[in-house]
């Protein structure tokens, strides 16, 4: 704990000082009315925890139907509904929110060492906004659903969807403000509530990557937006503006919905980075590698992410100009990934690593992000993306990104953070098989698909020719597995509430200030407001790094003192 | 009066620097969601360039003119609100406030005749009788319908928020001398008539260089 210097460290024995967050009530009213980040961040999670079961319910049936080659178990009608089901609610209701809602919520005031965001109301009214775009979305879906696929193509979604894509795209509309708004909080707490002594440069990498995702939540999301808006005007006013009879350009409407929906990625997976390099630094006993060059490739991804949506539209008669200079930005977006990728393996060289839960999920994350973003340089280049375009191997390659590396990174913070937020601890060896399973199941269920796509099968058809099946029937037999793995943490992380024994305040020796205060923490977070005199991730001093030890030969300090200027 | 701070800040000089900046973040994300539609404008009027102009010139020129004389007026004792808030003048916050909430009002009369008109004049796409029979002449006049009625709509939020302030720096309901807050509110405001200072050469000049 030699950062932070001016906090007292409350023994566990002793009687807290102060009451928790979770002590400020427990009826309905106390939660629902509440303006505290950390209460907020529950609310957010319950909330997504519910959506994520939706959508992988719908997933689930989509796997049971692709069993057998017929279209045996629903309609192709029904089949259309339930993939647009499935993407809606896992897009926009778990995917977007889920890090930045919960974990940035919960961890990030307290990171930089404020009582709560800097607009506490907007935060509870963001949560509604999601509640209440959750829920149009969701009656859309059961009263009738939505056949056109979660990207609301036109003039499919305009002049030809008989179904509910009005409501539907009101409900993501609705959620979308949610969004925006807690983009703002976000930037505005990082900029206006660090604590004393906090410096830019001091940031752990988490609260960087929320602070990047905030920037492109907040100007990429009006895209969707107006994107959206003008699927619905058309709907309910007839302005024909993407109609070809009316000289309407389908096409305008993919730039639109890509500009945001590209970024959208990046919104998804950059927090997603941040949750990991807290989790390897800690269980690596190590200082991040390349401090400073995270910073920059997490801005770098952020502002690289606004130019390539072309990407998603090669084969859409965009100009081969356009394709062309798309495919190289593309590439360009590649680089930080990388460099993220290269520095996470030289925080582990060399380091004291020890397999916690959490680590797993880190280093689950790690080969699943590297295997989603080297399929993701292969679509990238034109030549395979018209071969492999809208066939599974592009289902495969997001699924590696958004399930593959995303809802790892989400499970490894939930554990990571899980006795901070509880003040309990779960049990180790059940977290330990279950992080496990989720990476067998994972593979076994995404990896044939690229094979199916590569041989192929195109994607949302609900029947198939019969030589795809023994690919189709490996893939439903990992989603067995990895729906398994998803009920699991649900038990006894629910147990650990009841029967899990007391954390501590900092179970994992971990640096940052949000282990510097109880577990859990109080209203205000601290005590007394911390100040901050030395850099992130002090594990151990410079010279005990790996690095220096093998320049030196063991007289570090003298190979030191020649790199001083 | 309630105290001026609040929490989570502990000192008020922050929480104006807070909500400034806030506001600032969320008319950055207003211009990406009126960018939108600029760029759905300029792509179709680079496709379709002589029907832009000729459906340009179905748009009732005067009424569009005077909405915006109306609208730049509004900003000006907007900012004139403003300022005498720094000042501590209240009843000169009172006035600006007044006079921008009915400019906003008066504004809105005028656009809804506007609108009246338009649909008798057929002026509306899938029309039985729309005057102007080229391909994209339609997608310009919903782009005009898309544009003016989503500005509209702003407008309207900004007219509540105006008047709910006027109400409360009457009743001494905030601290308005402090507080960041009428400061926010000129910001969001003055947006809106920059989007229409936008739309005005866009939806109205088209095609009256002749």
């Amino acid at each position: 704990m030699t950062d932070i210097a001016a906090l007292p460290e409350p023994h566990p024995a002793t009687p807290r000082p102060t009451r928790s967050y979770l002590g400020a009530g427990s009826d309905l009213r106390s939660w629902l009315l509440t303006t505290d980040h950390k209460r907020i961040a529950i609310l957010y999670a319950l909330t997504l925890t519910l959506f994520f079961f939706i959508g992988g319910a719908a997933a689930t049936l989509i796997r049971i139907e692709l069993i057998t080659p017929a279209g045996d178990l629903v309609s192709a009608d029904s089949y259309n509904k339930l993939f647009t089901l499935h993407g809606v609610i896992m897009v926009w209701f778990f995917l977007v929110p889920a890090i930045p809602t919960t974990f940035g919520n919960f961890i990030l005031p307290m990171a930089v060492g404020a009582s709560d965001v800097a607009f506490p109301r907007l935060n509870l009214l963001s949560w509604y906004l999601t509640v209440a775009g959750g829920l149009l979305a969701l009656v859309s879906l059961l009263v009738g659903g939505v056949d056109t696929g979660w990207t609301f193509y036109t003039p499919y979604s305009t002049l030809y969807s008989n179904s509910y894509v009005t409501l539907a795209a009101a409900g993501v509309f609705v959620a979308g403000f949610g969004t925006i708004a807690t983009g703002v909080n976000m930037i505005v707490t990082v900029h206006v509530l660090r604590a004393r002594g906090m410096r830019w440069m001091r940031l752990p990498l988490f609260v960087w990557s929320i602070y990047a995702t905030s920037i492109i939540m907040v100007l990429a999301t009006p895209a969707l937006a107006v994107a959206l808006l003008m699927i619905v005007v058309d709907r309910l006013f007839g302005l024909s503006l993407f109609d070809p009879d009316q000289g309407g350009d389908p096409i305008i409407f993919q730039h639109v919905f890509w500009f945001y929906s590209h970024p959208a990625v990046y919104i998804m997976i950059l927090p997603g980075m941040g949750v990991v390099t807290e989790i390897i630094t800690c269980f690596a006993r190590r200082r991040v590698f390349g401090y400073e060059a995270m910073v920059f490739a997490i801005l770098g991804i952020a502002i690289f992410s606004f130019f390539v949506w072309g990407h998603h539209m090669f084969v859409s008669g965009q100009s081969a100009w356009a394709s062309l200079v798309f495919s190289i930005l593309s590439f360009v977006v590649a680089v930080p990934s990388a460099i993220k990728v290269f520095n996470w393996s030289a925080t582990l060289y060399g380091g004291h690593i020890t397999f916690e839960a959490s680590m797993l999920y880190a280093l689950g994350f790690l080969g699943l992000f590297t295997l989603g973003g080297l399929t993701g340089l292969f679509l990238a280049s034109i030549p395979i993306d018209v071969h492999v375009h809208d066939t599974y191997f592009v289902v495969a390659h997001f699924h590696y990104i958004m399930v593959g590396a995303m809802v790892t990174a989400f499970f490894g913070g939930l554990h990571f953070w899980w006795p901070k937020v509880t003040g309990r601890h779960y049990s180790e060896p059940w977290a330990r098989l279950a992080a496990i399973l989720m990476f067998v199941g994972f593979n076994f269920t995404f990896f044939p698909q690229f094979i199916l796509g590569y041989l192929g099968m195109p994607r949302r058809y609900h029947s198939y020719p019969p030589e795809f099946q023994i690919w189709h029937v490996l893939s439903s037999a990992g989603a067995v597995i990895l729906a398994l793995a998803y009920l699991v943490p649900l038990v006894y992380l629910t147990l650990s509430l009841r029967y899990g024994r007391r954390a501590g305040d900092n179970p994992w020796h971990a640096s940052g200030l949000e282990w510097a205060t109880t577990s859990p923490p109080p209203r205000d977070n601290f005590v007394i407001p911390p100040t901050v005199d030395t850099d992130p991730y002090a594990y151990h001093a410079a010279h005990e790094e790996p690095s220096e030890r093998d320049e030196s030969g063991g007289d570090h300090q003298s190979s030191r003192k020649d790199e001083m200027p | 009066m309630t105290e001026a701070r609040h929490d989570p800040f502990h000192d008020i000089a922050r929480q104006r620097h807070a909500a400034e900046l806030g506001l600032w973040v969320f008319l950055a994300s207003e211009l990406v969601f009126f960018g939108g539609l600029f760029v759905t404008y300029g792509l179709y009027r680079y496709a379709y360039p002589s029907a832009f102009e000729a459906a340009g010139a179905e748009t009732a020129i005067w009424l569009g003119t005077i909405n915006t004389a109306i609208l730049l007026t509004s900003s000006a004792t907007m900012a004139a609100a403003v300022w005498a808030g720094e000042a501590g003048h209240k009843r000169h916050v009172l006035i600006g406030l007044a006079l921008t909430a009915l400019l906003g009002l008066t504004f809105m009369g005028v656009k809804g005749v506007e609108y009246y008109k338009d649909i008798s004049e057929s002026l509306y796409p899938g029309a039985a009788d729309f005057p102007v029979d080229m391909p994209g002449a339609q997608v310009f006049v919903g782009l005009y319908w898309a544009m003016t009625g989503v500005h509209a709509v702003h407008l309207s939020i900004g007219l509540v928020a105006v008047a709910i302030t006027l109400w409360r720096v009457r009743a001494e309901r905030f601290d308005w001398q402090n507080t960041a807050l009428l400061h926010v509110l000129g910001l969001y405001w003055h947006l809106i008539d920059l989007i229409w200072i936008v739309l005005y050469p866009l939806l109205y000049l088209m095609g009256r260089s002749l």
